[in-house]
C-alpha cells in the first residue's frame, strides 16, 4: 500500500508491527467486535463477543510475553525497548509491564462483564440502553430479556487507550490515548441494568468532570509546546535541561498537564468524581475502572514527569508532596463516615492514589541508586498489581451479595453477613485486610515497597504521614469486618447468589494473588526491577 | 530444607505443626467435641517438641541456638531468619506450656457459640504457631510481619467469644496495637534506609543491624518508633487503656494468651530489637522509660485496688507488673535485666493461674464483679485454695517465682536509682492490698446466697491449673535453670550498650540462692 502512495517527497512511515502487535490486536478485536454486533444475529452475539474478547485479550497478552522477552537493552541493562511509531510510542520495559498487568485485569473484569447467573439469564447491563428508565419500553424490553453486547466491543476500545496512555512518547499521542480509554468509560458507567437513574448520573457527571480535565491536559499541551517548541517527551527534557531561570510557561503547562493526569489517578483535589462514579457504574464496570484505570493513569504520570519534566523536579515536587498528603488525608478521613460498600472502596481507592504518591514522590532517587535497592519506578508498578488484584477481587464480591432488588451495597445490609455465608465474608475481609496492609497479604508488601523508596528519596515526613493514615483507613476496613462478623443481621440479612464459574473465577484469581504477593512477592518485584527505567 | 544446618529444622517444625493443626481445625466440624481433643493433642505435641528441644539446647552458650537463615524477599533485604536464645527459648517454653492448659481450661467456653467449636482452638492453634515465629525471628522484617500477624487471631478470639461488649474491645485492641504496629512500620522502613547504605546492601537480619551505622538523630527516631509499638503493647502507662477492656472482654483462656504471652512480644522485642539495635538511644531514652515504668506500676496498682471486676483488677495488676519488668530492662544492670527477663516468664505462669482460677470462678456464678461474692471458701475450698496461691504468687510472696525476680529487679534497679527503687517498692506493698481485699471479699465472710451452690473445682479444671502451681512453686524455690538460661541474653545485651554494673554482682549470687 505505501508503494502506490508513494511519491517523490513522501517518506513513509516506518511502523514496527511486530512490537506493537499488543495494541493492534486489542483495537483490532474491539473492531471486530462493533462488525459481529451489526451482523451476528442476537441469540448468538453474547457468545461471540465473549469469546473474541477474551480471546483477543489472551492474545495479545501472548504477544506482550514475545515482545517482551525480545528488547534491545540500553545504559548497560539499566533501560530495555525502543520509540518507536515515528517517536509516537515507547515500547519499553515499564510499558511492557503495564500493559502486561492491564491485559491481566482485563481478562478478569472481562469475566465479570460476562456474568449472566446473578441477574436470572441476563448480564448486569442494561437491556436497551435507548429507553428511558422507568417506561413502558424498558419494562417490556427487560420482559423480553434483552440483553445487548456491545459492552464488549467498548471495554475493548478503553483497554486499547489505556495501553496507549502510558506508553505515548509524545503528548499528543497521549492525549488521544486519554479520549480513546475515556469516552468508552463514560459510556459503561450509564449502562447498569438496575438502578439506571443513578447510573446515568454518574456517566454524566464522570463525563462532565472528565472533559473538563481532558481541557486542561490539552491547554497543557499547549503551553509545554509553547515553551519546548515540541510534544515530543525527549524534547521537552532537553528543553526543561537546558533552560536559564524560571519560565511561565513551563510552570503553568506542568501545573495543567498535572491536573488531566491527576483527575484520572483520583488524586485529591481533582477526586470528586470517583464516589459517585464508583457507586453508580455496574460493579464489573467500576472493578475494571478502579483497577485498569488507574494502572494506566499512574504509568502516563510516571512517564510525564519523570522523562520530559525530570529536570524541574524541584518545581513539581513541593506540589506533589502537598497532593499526596492532601489524598491520603481525605481518602482516609472522608471514607470513615461512608454508609455504603462501593463509596467506601472508592474513597479507599482514593486513599491508595495517596499512597501510590507517596512513593512517585521520592522517585528521583530511583533513578540514582543502583544495586539491590528498591527503585520508586519499581515500587510503583509492584503496588499497582497488588491493588489491581485486591480491588478487582472486592468489586466482584460485591457483585455476589444481593438482595431482592439486586445487589446490595448499603452497608447495614451487609450485617451478619460472616453468618449467612462465612466463605465470602471470609474472603471480602482478606480483601480489607489487605487494603489495611496487614503483614502477610499483597497490600503490606506493597505499602512496604512504595514507603522504602519515599523514604530513600527522602520524603520521609509523608511516609510517616502515609503511616498514621493507614491507621486511619485501618479504622474503617475493621469497622466493615466487625459488621460482617460481630453484628446480627437486619431484617432478612442478605443473600449471597451462587454465580457462574466466571465470577468465581475472579474472585479466586483475586485472592490467591493477593496472598501469593503478600507471601512469596519477590518474582513480580523482580520483574517490576528488570522492567527498568524509562527509555527517552 | 536446604538449611545450612544438617540436622530437622526443629524450630520451623514447631512453629508449622500448630499453624497445620489450625489449618486442619478449620475444616473440622463446627460443633463436637473432636476440635477439641485434636487441639488438645496437637498442643501437647508441640509442647513435647519444645521440650526436646529445651533439652537439646546448650544453657550458658552465648548467641543464637537452632539457627535457619534463608532468602525470604531479598528486593527488601528480608530473610526467613530464625534461631534462640535463652530469653527466646523461655518465652517459648511459656507459650507452648500455656497452650495446652488453655485449652484444657477453656474446654467448654466456645459451646453454644455462633462461630463454631472448631474456629474458637483452630484461633488458639494459630497464635500459637505465630507467637513463636515471633520469639524466635532474627530478621526484623520477618518480625514485624509475625508480630502484626499475631493481632489477628487474638482479634477473633475476644470479637467472636467474648463477653457483652466484645466487638467493641476486640476494635479497640486491634486499633491500638495497629497504631504501635504501623509507628514500627516507619521505622522499619527507615532501617532499610540505613542498611542500604551499607556495602553488603540492605538486610534486616538482626546480625546486620547490630553494626549498622546511622547518624544519632535517626537512632533515636528510629528508637522511638520501635518503642511506642513495644510499649503499646506491654502495655505502659499512658498507652494501657486497651488492655482492661480487652481482659474483661475476652474469655479467660484468651486472656491467658493475650496477658501472659502476646504482651510478652511488647517487653521481648524492647530489649531483642529496640535496645539491640539502637544501643545509643536507648541509653538517651532510659530516664523518660524508667520514670514511665515506675508510674505504670503505681497506677497499674493504684487501679487494682479500685476495681471491682475481678477481670479488669487482674489486667491492672499486670499493667503494674510490666511497669517492673520495663523498669528492669533499662535499668541496664545484669541483675535488673536478668530479673525482667524471668519476670516475663514467671509473670506469665502466675497471672495465666490466677486468670484461670477466676475464670473457673466466673463462670459457676456468672459475674465479674467483686461484690457478688463472698464466702466461697466454705462451699469449694479447693477452688479457694487455688485462688489465693495464685493470688499469692502474683503479689510476689518470697518462696513463689515471681518473687525472685521482682527482687532481682528492685536491687538491680537501687544501683542506679534508689528514687526509682524505692516508688516501685510501694507497688509490692500495694499488691498486697489488690490481692488480699480481692481474696477478703470474695471468699471469706459468710455464705452468700448466691454462692452457696458454687461447686467446687472439676478434675479437669485442677488438671489444668496443677503444672501452673507446680512451676510457680519450684521456680520459686529453685531458680537457677531459667537464670541461667537468660543470663547469656543479658550479658551480651549489656556488652551491647555499653555499660557495666555499679558494682560486682554478689546480688544475683544472694538472688538465686533464696
Amino acid at each position: 500500500m505505501s508503494m502506490l502512495a508513494a511519491a517523490p517527497t513522501f517518506t513513509a512511515p516506518t511502523i514496527a508491527y511486530g512490537k506493537l502487535s499488543p495494541l493492534l490486536i486489542v483495537f483490532g478485536a474491539a473492531l471486530i467486535g462493533v462488525l459481529v454486533e451489526a451482523f451476528v444475529p442476537r441469540t448468538r452475539r453474547y457468545l461471540a463477543q465473549a469469546v473474541l474478547t477474551l480471546g483477543g485479550l489472551l492474545v495479545a497478552l501472548v504477544a506482550v510475553i514475545l515482545v517482551a522477552t525480545h528488547l534491545t537493552s540500553h545504559d548497560s541493562g539499566a533501560a530495555h525497548g525502543s520509540i518507536e511509531a515515528m517517536g509516537a510510542i515507547a515500547v519499553d520495559g515499564p510499558s511492557l509491564f503495564i500493559w502486561g498487568t492491564l491485559l491481566i485485569f482485563s481478562i478478569i473484569s472481562v469475566m465479570l462483564f460476562a456474568e449472566r447467573d446473578l441477574e436470572g439469564g441476563v448480564t448486569a447491563f442494561a437491556g436497551q440502553a435507548a429507553n428511558l428508565p422507568g417506561t413502558e419500553a424498558e419494562r417490556e424490553a427487560s420482559a423480553r430479556g434483552i440483553e445487548h453486547t456491545e459492552v464488549f466491543p467498548l471495554v475493548l476500545f478503553a483497554i486499547g487507550g489505556m495501553m496507549l496512555f502510558p506508553a505515548a512518547n509524545d503528548l499528543l499521542t497521549m492525549f488521544v490515548a486519554l479520549e480513546v480509554l475515556s469516552l468508552p468509560l463514560y459510556l459503561l458507567c450509564g449502562l447498569a441494568r438496575r438502578r439506571r437513574l443513578i447510573s446515568q448520573e454518574a456517566a454524566m457527571k464522570y463525563f462532565l468532570l472528565g472533559a473538563f480535565s481532558s481541557a486542561f491536559f490539552l491547554y497543557g499541551v499547549a503551553l509545554i509546546y509553547g515553551f519546548a517548541g515540541s510534544v515530543q517527551l525527549a524534547d521537552i527534557d532537553a528543553a526543561v535541561s537546558s533552560r536559564v531561570g524560571a519560565s511561565g510557561l513551563l510552570l503553568t503547562g506542568m501545573g495543567m498537564l498535572a491536573v488531566g493526569l491527576l483527575f484520572k489517578v483520583g488524586a485529591a483535589p481533582f477526586h470528586a468524581w470517583t464516589p459517585d462514579v464508583y457507586q453508580g457504574a455496574p460493579t464489573s464496570v467500576t472493578a475494571f475502572m478502579a483497577a485498569c484505570t488507574k494502572l494506566a493513569a499512574f504509568g502516563a504520570l510516571l512517564r510525564v514527569f519523570y522523562v520530559a519534566l525530570g529536570s524541574a523536579r524541584w518545581d513539581w515536587e513541593p506540589m506533589m508532596w502537598i497532593i499526596a498528603a492532601l489524598t491520603m488525608l481525605i481518602g482516609s478521613v472522608v471514607a470513615i463516615t461512608q454508609t455504603d460498600v462501593k463509596r467506601m472502596l472508592a474513597y479507599s481507592s482514593i486513599a491508595h492514589a495517596g499512597f501510590l504518591m507517596t512513593g512517585f514522590v521520592g522517585v528521583h532517587q530511583g533513578i540514582v541508586v543502583a544495586g539491590r535497592e528498591i527503585t520508586s519506578l519499581q515500587a510503583v508498578l509492584f503496588y499497582l498489581v497488588v491493588y489491581g488484584f485486591a480491588t478487582i477481587g472486592a468489586f466482584a464480591v460485591v457483585t455476589v451479595v444481593r438482595d431482592a432488588g439486586g445487589e446490595t451495597t448499603h452497608l447495614s445490609r451487609w450485617a451478619g453477613l460472616g453468618r449467612e455465608a462465612p466463605v465470602v465474608a471470609g474472603v471480602f475481609a482478606f480483601f480489607l485486610l489487605a487494603f489495611a496492609g496487614i503483614p502477610l497479604t499483597s497490600g503490606f508488601a506493597g505499602k512496604w515497597a512504595v514507603f522504602t523508596s519515599a523514604w530513600s528519596g527522602g520524603a520521609w515526613p509523608l511516609v510517616v504521614l502515609a503511616v498514621l493514615m493507614s491507621v486511619v483507613a485501618a479504622f474503617f476496613y475493621i469497622r466493615v469486618i466487625v459488621l460482617m462478623f460481630f453484628s446480627d443481621p437486619v431484617g432478612d440479612g442478605p443473600i449471597v447468589a451462587v454465580p457462574s464459574i466466571l465470577t468465581t473465577a475472579t474472585i479466586t484469581i483475586g485472592a490467591a494473588m493477593t496472598l501469593i504477593l503478600g507471601v512469596a512477592p519477590q518474582p513480580v518485584l523482580d520483574l517490576a526491577r528488570q522492567a527498568g527505567q524509562f527509555i527517552r | 530444607m536446604t538449611g545450612s544446618e544438617t540436622s530437622l529444622p526443629w524450630l520451623s517444625i514447631l512453629i508449622v505443626i500448630p499453624l497445620i493443626g489450625a489449618g486442619v481445625l478449620s475444616i473440622m466440624p463446627r460443633h463436637s467435641d473432636l476440635p477439641k481433643q485434636v487441639a488438645f493433642a496437637i498442643s501437647l505435641v508441640t509442647l513435647g517438641v519444645s521440650i526436646v528441644m529445651a533439652i537439646d539446647y546448650q544453657i550458658g552458650r552465648s548467641g543464637y541456638q537452632f539457627v535457619e537463615e534463608h532468602s525470604w524477599i531479598s528486593s527488601f533485604g528480608a530473610n526467613y531468619a530464625i534461631g534462640l536464645d535463652g530469653l527466646g527459648l523461655s518465652l517459648v517454653l511459656l507459650t507452648t506450656i500455656l497452650t495446652p492448659i488453655v485449652i484444657l481450661a477453656g474446654w467448654n467456653d466456645a459451646d453454644g457459640r455462633d462461630w463454631g467449636v472448631n474456629s474458637f482452638f483452630a484461633w488458639m492453634l494459630a497464635l500459637e504457631g505465630l507467637a513463636i515465629g515471633v520469639f524466635s525471628a532474627t530478621d526484623v522484617f520477618l518480625f514485624y510481619v509475625l508480630f502484626e500477624a499475631t493481632l489477628i487471631p487474638i482479634y477473633f478470639l475476644i470479637g467472636g467469644f467474648g463477653g457483652p461488649r466484645r466487638s467493641y474491645a476486640a476494635a479497640k485492641f486491634l486499633l491500638y496495637n495497629l497504631f504501635g504496629g504501623l509507628l514500627m512500620l516507619a521505622s522499619v522502613v527507615g532501617l532499610y534506609v540505613v542498611s542500604s547504605k551499607s556495602a553488603s546492601g540492605p538486610s534486616y537480619l538482626l546480625s546486620d543491624l547490630v553494626h549498622a551505622s546511622m547518624s544519632q538523630p535517626t537512632g533515636r527516631w528510629l528508637f522511638l518508633g520501635f518503642f511506642i509499638a513495644f510499649a503499646i503493647k506491654a502495655p505502659m502507662w499512658p498507652v494501657h487503656t486497651w488492655l482492661p477492656e480487652a481482659a474483661s472482654e475476652g474469655t479467660s483462656g484468651t486472656s491467658v494468651l493475650l496477658i501472659s504471652v502476646l504482651d510478652k512480644i511488647g517487653t521481648f522485642g524492647l530489649m531483642r530489637f529496640a535496645i539491640g539495635i539502637f544501643p545509643e538511644a536507648s541509653r538517651w531514652a532510659a530516664p523518660v522509660v524508667i520514670t514511665l515504668a515506675v508510674i505504670s506500676i503505681l497506677y497499674g496498682a493504684l487501679l487494682a485496688v479500685g476495681q471491682n471486676d475481678i477481670r479488669r483488677l487482674i489486667a491492672y495488676t499486670s499493667v503494674s507488673h510490666f511497669g517492673f519488668i520495663v523498669l528492669g530492662i533499662f535499668a541496664f544492670t545484669s541483675q535488673a535485666q536478668a530479673g525482667a527477663a524471668l519476670y516475663m516468664f514467671n509473670h506469665g505462669i502466675s497471672t495465666a493461674a490466677l486468670f484461670l482460677v477466676s475464670g473457673f470462678l466466673i463462670s459457676r456464678r456468672g459475674s465479674k464483679m467483686i461484690t457478688d461474692y463472698g464466702g466461697v471458701e466454705k462451699v469449694a475450698p479447693v477452688l479457694a485454695g487455688m485462688f489465693l496461691l495464685s493470688g499469692l504468687s502474683v503479689l510476689s510472696l518470697p518462696g513463689l517465682s515471681p518473687f525472685v525476680s521482682e527482687f532481682l529487679v528492685l536491687i538491680g534497679t537501687f544501683t542506679i536509682s534508689i528514687t526509682a527503687a524505692v516508688i516501685a517498692s510501694l507497688g509490692i506493698v500495694l499488691a498486697a492490698l489488690y490481692i488480699l481485699l480481692m481474696y477478703q471479699r470474695t471468699m471469706t465472710g459468710p455464705v452468700r446466697e448466691s454462692t452457696k451452690n458454687i461447686p467446687d473445682l472439676g478434675t479437669r479444671e485442677i488438671v489444668a491449673l496443677a503444672p501452673l502451681i507446680a512451676l510457680i512453686l519450684v521456680l520459686g524455690f529453685f531458680p537457677k535453670p531459667a537464670l541461667d538460661m537468660v543470663t547469656p541474653t543479658v550479658n551480651s545485651l549489656l556488652q551491647q550498650i555499653g555499660v557495666s554494673d555499679p558494682s560486682p554482682t554478689v546480688a544475683l549470687q544472694e538472688g538465686s540462692s533464696k
